[in-house]
């Protein structure tokens, strides 16, 4: 790994292929740095040692991956595979953990690219064993060929759920139940867009099939589900939920849950860029415009690093960043970058048509995301509750980072990657204010685990 | 709780998971061969001691910390198995 790069990719899912092979291909010298053992993001992971059989439960979808995995292969990227990316300031400087050697490294552009995380929300029971996120669930699949043994229900919101519940059941896998939590109030919330949306009914085509099979086979599918609970001791053993009024439960020893995905922000907030609060997706994401730029110059963010769109939209939102990024290092005008990025740009035209109606349509239940009860944690690493941030609310102490000085609460292992999104939307519902008003925790590098002796091994490197 | 879709894999690597030797498929996370080895919590929580387990599988959650080789705090979802590997539950902070 050199020490300067003019351009730096942070992440080798959709968004951060399409724009390396793009950067490359008009000469730039570029370094795309994943931390994963190979290039494909969660969406198309393990594509290149994919075995055939496990391949065709994927769906044709997942087979996309393959062709924007070759294009980076060819071009002349220089690709840093199992290279973690644990801090990036203002100055373009990045600290780069390769192959358990600690780097330091300088670009003149930097597009960070490192997709989303499932949307932590907290329910009694979601720190059991036996619970995970139904986005665990598809690694596993994609990345071992782990499947389900002895049963499995899957309960949430959003598009992975049916995907994956359509994906086991091709698998033979028993789906003992998929629980939807949506209300039925997004109906009327969606309703509005639907029309609009309807040109982009790829979207939709796709999801009705997985509800069709589904259903074909028997499986059991609840709506407007509440009062979601895991229960056990040691593990998991059943889950308990509202249907209609009424109290059922269902013996599993695994559930896998997903209410949708977020922004992983860590490394654009370590770098002090501006960010919102977008109610539409409920969730934090760096300011951006239609190239993903940030406001600190030189950064930009694409893919669902930039807020939530979907693998198809990150490759458009890739190549309009490295397009960019190619202009600002002087290499085309800007007419040259707007000429080159037009059939990008109509993409993004349409996803902002189909964008509304999703995000209506999947938003999980306010309750869920505003008041969780006294007992719930929320802190998952400290171990901190509702009912704790309630209690050092009353004291007056109502901001994120108040809060976690008080209670720990986002001072573990995980940064507050788990818990800022629903401390925030706590303390708003508690305080009568609105999350977009809401200072959110500092972050501080390092953002990926490095130890002290990587640390200092890095000084030596930069010294030879 | 999970099963392998497909058994023989062309290349394999022997690690100890909690005193047991166990041949597992090269290239698999700690976290993904402990799952399928049934080990169904992978830690204990510092402050209450409760059971965990990996839960999210992409390095977001730390819920997947285990004690690799002797050292505590490893992030189970993130490392590669190797050959001779020991793998052991974290009890607490893991010192
Ligand atoms: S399982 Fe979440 S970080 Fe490893």
């Amino acid at each position: 790994m050199k020490s300067h790069y003019p351009l730096v990719i942070i992440g080798a899912g959709p968004a951060g292929l399409a724009a390396a092979t793009t950067a490359s291909e008009h000469g730039i010298e570029t370094a795309l740095l994943d931390e994963q053992p190979a290039p494909g993001g969660q969406i198309y992971r393990n594509i290149e040692s994919m075995p055939t059989q496990r391949a065709e439960l994927l769906g044709s979808e997942y087979q996309r991956g393959e062709k924007l995995v070759q294009l980076m292969r060819s071009s002349n990227t220089h690709y840093f595979s199992d290279a973690s990316v644990w801090s990036l300031n203002g100055q373009l400087e990045l600290g780069v953990l390769h192959q358990g050697r600690a780097h330091l490294i300088h670009a003149d552009q930097v597009i960070i690219a490192g997709g989303a995380q499932e949307r932590p929300v907290p329910f009694p029971g979601w720190t059991l064993p036996g619970v995970m996120n139904a986005g665990a669930g598809q690694i596993l699949l994609k990345q071992s060929g782990l499947v389900p043994s002895d049963g499995v229900v899957l309960a949430g919101s959003g598009p992975l759920l049916l995907l994956l519940a359509w994906q086991y059941l091709n698998a033979g896998v028993d789906v003992k139940a998929v629980l939807d939590v949506q209300p039925m109030s997004n109906w009327l919330r969606a309703a509005p867009y639907l029309p609009k949306a309807l040109l982009a009914h790829h979207y939709i085509t796709k999801g009705l099939r997985y509800k069709r099979d589904l259903k074909a086979a028997g499986v059991l599918t609840r709506h407007g589900v509440k009062d979601l609970r895991a229960i056990g001791g040691g593990h998991v053993q059943a889950v308990d939920y509202i249907h209609r009024n009424k109290l059922y439960s269902i013996k599993t020893p695994l559930l896998l849950t997903h209410f949708g995905v977020i922004p992983q922000t860590h490394l654009s907030r370590a770098a002090s860029c501006a960010h919102e609060w977008n109610t539409a997706q409920q969730c934090w994401r760096p300011v951006n415009d239609v190239w993903g730029a940030t406001d600190i110059k030189g950064i930009s963010v694409a893919g669902d690093n930039a807020g939530i769109g979907g693998a198809r939209t990150a490759e458009h939102n890739g190549r309009l960043a490295a397009f960019n990024a190619i202009h600002q290092m002087g290499h085309i005008s800007q007419g040259e970058r707007d000429k080159k990025a037009k059939k990008d740009l109509r993409w993004m035209k349409d996803e902002l048509l189909i964008r509304p109606f999703l995000d209506a349509m999947f938003r999980p239940p306010s309750i869920m995301l505003t008041h969780p009860t006294d007992e719930e944690i929320l802190c998952r690493c400290e171990e901190v509750t509702a009912g704790d941030i309630r209690k050092v609310l009353e004291e007056g102490h109502q901001t994120p980072n108040a809060v976690k000085f008080h209670t720990r609460c986002g001072m573990g292992p995980c940064q507050g990657r788990q818990c800022a999104d629903s401390v925030a939307q706590l303390i708003a519902y508690e305080t009568g204010t609105n999350p977009r008003d809401i200072e959110p925790y500092r972050v501080r590098p390092p953002v990926k685990p490095i130890t002290i002796g990587q640390l200092a091994g890095m000084e030596q490197n930069s010294e030879e | 709780m999970f099963k392998r879709l497909e058994e023989n894999p062309t290349e394999t690597v022997m690690v100890e998971i909690e005193g047991t030797s166990v041949r597992v498929p090269a290239g698999e996370s700690v976290a993904a061969v402990a799952l399928a080895h049934g080990l169904i919590h992978t830690r204990t929580t510092t402050i209450s001691g409760k059971p965990r387990a990996p839960y999210c599988m992409m390095g977001v959650c730390f819920d997947c910390l285990v004690e690799i080789d002797g050292k505590p705090n490893r992030q189970a979802c993130m490392i590669k198995v190797a050959e001779g590997m020991r793998i052991r539950r974290q009890h607490g902070a893991g010192e």
